[in-house]
């Protein structure tokens, strides 16, 4: 057995550590040795986009780094996305719009569009679909998450 | 497995050197991950890259071109303005691999190191004419893009060496790049078929032109024939078709899940038509 | 109380309030399948055959067991002998016996300390196998000399002289075929095939076992149904089923793909073999495409005859399907639903259930009905081109309605083709104009939906708020509809409804969400569980009013005195009967168990309009319209997403998602990267159209939505390359090489 790694990284702002297989992925070290489920595994090869969390503001899938690349990093997931109480204007949106079904997407897309309006608070609608291409979604045809993403961006553009 | 994360390419070449199992060398990962996600490759010694400070760097070189870090991500060449008002076809090539995400990890050297000939990234830096530097265990050495790959999965890359990073030479005048690529989605797939141009011009004539194909041989292919079916041209029709005909006639591809060889022959000319136009398109100003 | 037909005027019903789970689902707090991890637990992984179909000589697990960390191994001799028919094959598919039947097919199982120990513990166990020819096509595993996958295997339906890989036969019809088709002024026959298709759930197959060597245990699983969990397990283990307490996670989609076993089973008996220890079972999406039901492919004739004015005089078609090494392709669906859009007068339809290598096909999204959508609305369409016939006023003159003999027998009641059908024509989308290498496509499609063994309870809290308890896992927002069902029956806010998803312990037996069933059927027992609750809670208003409880009627949340004896009493709230409870009688509660019969199909109509590069082959989609009869949608924007991801799914099927087997019959795209789902940007958003003509079978006037919505794509895309291209394709997918061959093919 491959001796384990010591880690220390922070975890939506707060500082966390884990021991880990250098074989593990980040997505199964925040899962299995952090307790953070959010991050979901739909395939592994980063095809789909479930497991998407941001490594120092970079989306990313976790799937695809490995738990000991996140040493001294910063890991964004759909934990950290809620201000106490209040939900992010994205994650409302979602709910109001019934941008999900099965819901086991959801954490990758909203870290995903997340990312998108803090990089772009205007996206055209071709442009959030291109940014979420590789999050899929079996359930919705993505018709009312794009809705959801686009009126999200449109609020917080309002508010700001 | 042995987790390295050496500070310097000489370290990590002499560590890939002295390794006696299988060596992989980590930068984006999206490649090595899935393949040790899917137990196809599972290295005894995983030598990390991204801590040597100059694979992460893109710098303008002294005459005008550039250097891309061996362990810079596509979304950061996507980002940097300046490279991609230079070279847009050898930057889209690569912001066509994968997702958002993927974009967030993968690297061009990774892309070339993989060995694919539908390798994405790889065409419009044939077309650009790029060389890579190689360090190993007899030193360092300037070479050609088209000389690493070696087939499906292979490179001329010996035991020991790694790329350190790509050299891109300067723009020049009215010069012009494209890429395009066939795949069935709108994203997300590997390329069925796909082509870089690289055009400069006099005027409206064609007075230097590159033309690579990926994904329709074992290695991605630099196809000398197109580029001089329209050298000397302004694009014509007629110039087009005989470009067309040169990269379909160049192809030796494989049916198989992912395109027919049928298929592939006919959108490899396709593709080249389209690619030249929009390399013409730039090479005279135009944001196409 | 009285119970007349369904209710025209709603208080709730029709509003689009927050899912009650969404808080949970927008946070990551919601759990999953795989979100479970329990002290000392083990995982588990399987060893699967490379080979398509070879007999297994040896298992040696010696080098595994000798590893650190790994408990217990698992092969077919763990499990009972002596099973047969259905249980028997859902054993065999779980854990190969003397032949490993497709690639993938699971022959061993580990449990070890942790998920990369049992990893290299699967790789360490070493299978000999004898590699036996094997067959894939369904037309190959029906022709003579095919390697035979299993003898014995068919039923008594079979014709004499048919390949014993044929495993079932179907055969219906009515009216006298060869006068119908002399009436016509134009009769087309052509060959059609469809590959299969995985349902593609992004939440893998995961569960968390648990079971004593004394048969008891207990499981957390995701699944469209834990009562099939419980049943199909305890079959397959040689247990009891009350022995097993199943709990279902949320669902990370199922679309039938998760109404039926493959790892639970070994979870289980990898429990009982390590002491009962839990084990924790995860599939991955490798395993997922080789090893779970994608759907049957299929390959069909089908002939249909027009007179000149529109009128479809005879259709007869022929379906083979394979589902896999085991029977149950869906080809009785098929043959059924051919031509339920119709009235025709003289049909036939024959069906063959054929065997091959390949995985054991599961339920996908209304099973066996896309791919005879695709033969008969292809045909049609070619029918109304060529004697420029409008698409929609031909599927109107010919439309089945409330009265029409189905093709299938039974009479239909009230059904809403005719109004989807109208719908789509007066639609924006049917006259939007279309440019170059563009082309229109109209198709119509049935699901006949489904009732099912049905039990819900309604429990009122102390305060007057209400608890209901279904068994039907909620896979798209069904406990959003469930609660407006509730607070509409009891007059209460929605806010003050709670809605449960009960393990296998708290309720009778549920069949799974499927069939399109949860909305109609336990929606009908959540609404009858409250007028029990009802009843009780006015009998209680009228013991302390000292009135008979007939006198007493319930309205807006409110017990109120009625009728001219009643006397005079002011209406008595929910919450205050609640408040008392205890001393009046004892808690209150209502229950319903049925098997519902009054559920009635959903027709649907699709418009998309499609542009085709004339030097690619690739298809791009417009526009896409879904017009579809809800019966009563009770959260329009939940059934809209029913619609939509139908729609998209059947997109999916028809351009890009195909399974691809190598010569060596091994599965050459078991991964997202090549079986190719729709993704946001190949899109347009999605328009839809709820046409409700409600169903008399259900107080509200609900029909399940699921599953229709996947059935007209085929054959709409497919009508509408068609029109951009002028070649009709007659094989799924379409492709970009198959579309650029037929483009640069001369011929028509």
């Amino acid at each position: 057995m491959t001796k384990r790694i010591h880690v220390s990284t922070e975890l939506n702002g707060d500082a966390v550590d884990f021991l880990c297989d250098p074989r593990e992925t980040l997505l199964d070290c925040l899962r299995d040795h952090l307790g953070a489920m959010g991050a979901k595994e739909g395939c592994g090869t980063g095809d789909c986009g479930a497991c998407s969390v941001t490594l120092d503001g970079r989306l990313v899938c976790s799937c695809l780094v490995l738990g000991v690349e996140a040493e001294g990093k910063q890991i964004g997931t759909v934990e950290g996305m809620a201000d106490g109480e209040s939900l992010h204007p994205l994650q409302r949106k979602f709910i109001e719009h019934a941008a999900l079904q099965c819901g086991i997407c959801t954490p990758g897309i909203l870290v995903a569009a997340k990312n998108l309006l803090e990089r772009n608070p205007d996206p055209s609608e071709t442009e959030v679909r291109y940014w979420l291409a590789g999050n899929l979604c079996r359930c919705t045809g993505y018709d009312k998450i794009v809705r959801a993403v686009m009126d999200a961006a449109t609020e917080m553009r309002e508010a700001s | 497995m042995n987790y390295h994360t050496p500070e310097t390419f000489e370290d990590a070449a002499a560590i890939a050197a002295r390794a006696a199992g299988t060596t992989r060398f980590l930068a984006g990962g999206t490649d090595v991950l899935v393949q040790l996600r899917s137990d196809l490759v599972t290295p005894d010694d995983l030598i990390d890259i991204k801590h040597i400070p100059a694979a992460k760097a893109i710098t303008r070189t002294g005459d005008g071109g550039w250097r891309i870090g061996a362990a810079v991500s596509g979304a950061e060449m996507t980002e940097n303005a300046a490279l991609c008002a230079d070279w847009p076809g050898l930057v889209e090539g690569m912001d066509l691999i994968g997702s958002t995400q993927v974009q967030g990890r993968a690297t061009l050297v990774g892309n070339l190191c993989n060995g694919s000939p539908a390798a994405d990234g790889v065409p419009g830096l044939i077309a650009a004419g790029c060389t890579v530097t190689v360090i190993g265990p007899k030193g360092s050495r300037e070479v050609a893009v088209e000389e690493i790959p070696a087939g499906p999965g292979k490179t001329s890359l010996a035991k020991g060496e790694v790329i350190t990073g790509v050299t891109i030479p300067a723009r020049g005048q009215h010069g012009g790049d494209a890429y395009l690529r066939f795949i069935p989605r709108t994203e997300m797939d590997i390329a069925v078929v796909g082509c870089a141009v690289n055009l400069r011009l006099d005027g409206d004539t064609v007075t230097e032109a590159r033309v690579v194909l990926g994904a329709v041989a074992p290695t991605v292919r630099l196809v000398p024939e197109a580029g001089e079916a329209i050298l000397g041209t302004t694009l014509e029709a007629a110039a087009l078709d005989r470009l067309a005909e040169a990269a379909s006639a160049a192809c030796q591809p494989i049916d198989d899940k992912r395109g027919t060889i049928e298929f592939r022959t006919h959108v490899a000319g396709v593709l080249a038509r389209r690619a030249a136009k929009i390399a013409h398109a730039r090479a005279k100003g135009g944001t196409a | 109380m009285a119970l007349d037909g369904p209710k025209t005027a709603y208080k709730y019903i029709g509003t689009t309030p927050d899912r009650p789970d969404g808080l949970d689902k927008v946070t990551g707090r919601a759990r999953y399948g795989a979100d479970i991890n329990v002290p000392g637990m083990l995982h588990g992984a399987v060893v699967r055959s490379p080979h398509a179909h070879a007999r297994i000589l040896k298992i040696d697990a010696t080098k595994a067991l000798a590893m650190e960390g790994v408990k217990a191994v698992v092969t077919r001799a763990d499990f009972p002998d002596g099973l047969d028919g259905e249980d028997w094959n859902l054993q065999e598919n779980c854990m190969a016996g003397e032949k490993a039947l497709y690639d993938g097919h699971a022959v061993a199982a580990v449990a070890a300390t942790s998920p990369l120990i049992a990893r290299d513990a699967a790789k360490a166990i070493v299978v000999d196998y004898e590699p036996l020819p094997h067959v894939t096509d369904v037309d190959a595993a029906m022709a003579e000399g095919a390697p035979v996958i299993r003898d014995g295997a068919a039923d008594f339906s079979v014709p004499e002289g048919m390949h014993p890989n044929v495993v079932r036969y179907f055969e219906s019809g009515r009216g006298e075929l060869e006068k119908g088709f002399a009436e016509a002024d134009l009769v087309i026959e052509k060959s059609f095939t469809t590959e299969a298709a995985h349902q593609g759930y992004i939440e893998p197959q995961a569960c968390l076992g648990q079971m004593g060597a004394d048969g008891r245990g207990e499981m957390w699983v995701t699944t469209q149904g834990h009562w099939f969990v419980r049943r199909m397990s305890a079959a397959i283990l040689g247990t009891e089923a009350t022995g097993l307490r199943v709990t279902p996670s949320e669902i990370g989609g199922g679309f039938g793909g998760k109404t039926t076993v493959f790892i639970e089973p070994l979870s289980l008996a990898l429990s009982r073999k390590a002491g009962g220890k839990p084990v924790k079972m995860v599939m991955t999406r490798g395993e997922v495409l080789r090893a779970t039901g994608p759907t049957a492919s299929a390959s069909m004739d089908v002939k249909m005859g027009i007179t000149k004015d529109g009128r479809i005089t005879a259709a007869s078609g022929t379906f083979r399907m394979q589902g896999g090494a085991f029977p149950g392709a869906p080809v009785d669906v098929t043959t059924m639903l051919a031509f339920g859009n119709y009235d025709i007068e003289h049909v036939h339809q024959v069906g063959y259930d054929v065997l091959a290598n390949r995985p054991k096909q599961a339920a996908y999204r209304a099973p066996g009905a896309p791919m005879a959508a695709f033969a008969t609305e292809s045909v049609l369409d070619e029918l109304c081109r060529k004697l420029g016939l409008d698409p929609i006023d031909t599927r109107l003159k010919n439309a089945a309605r409330e009265g029409t003999r189905a093709t299938f027998g039974p009479k239909y009641g009230p059904i809403g083709l005719v109004e989807t059908l109208e719908a789509a024509k007066a639609h924006a989308n049917y006259h939007a104009p279309l440019g170059p290498n563009q082309g229109r496509g109209v198709a119509s499609g049935y699901w006949m939906n489904h009732g099912g063994e049905t039990s819900a309870s309604v429990a009122i809290s102390e305060d007057g708020t209400v608890t209901v308890s279904i068994g039907t896992p909620d896979i798209g927002g069904s406990r959003a509809s469930m609660a407006l069902m509730a607070a509409e029956a009891f007059g209460v806010a929605y806010e003050n409804v709670r809605v449960n998803i009960s393990d296998t312990g708290a309720l009778g037996v549920n069949e799974p969400t499927h069939g399109s069933r949860a909305t109609f059927a336990s929606g009908l027992a959540t609404i009858r569980a409250a007028e029990d609750c009802i009843t009780k809670l006015c009998k209680r208003a009228a013991d302390k009013w000292g009135i008979d409880a007939e006198a007493v009627t319930w309205e807006d949340g409110c017990a109120k005195p009625s009728g001219p004896n009643a006397g005079e009493f002011p209406p008595m709230p929910i919450a205050e009967i609640a408040a008392e409870m205890g001393e009046t009688g004892g808690p209150i509660s209502g229950h319903f168990e049925d098997t519902p019969a009054g559920f009635s199909g959903s027709f649907g109509t699709h418009v998309v309009d499609v542009e085709v590069d004339p030097e690619t082959g690739r298809t791009t989609i417009l526009r896409y319209l879904v017009v579809q009869d809800a019966g009563k949608a009770i959260h329009p924007a939940y059934v809209e997403g029913q619609f939509q991801g139908g729609a998209v799914q059947g997109i999916g099927w028809t351009l890009n998602e195909e399974y691809i087997y190598g010569q060596d019959g091994r599965l050459q795209n078991a991964g997202f990267l090549d079986y190719r789902v729709p993704v946001a940007s190949d899109l347009p958003m999605i328009d839809t159209v709820i046409v409700e003509v409600p169903n008399p079978g259900h107080p509200y006037g609900v029909r399940g939505v699921g599953e229709t919505g996947i059935t007209p794509p085929l054959p709409a895309i497919a009508n509408a390359v068609r029109e951009a291209t002028g070649k009709r394709i007659t094989d799924l997918p379409l492709r970009p090489s198959r579309v650029l061959a037929a483009i640069r093919d001369k011929g028509d």
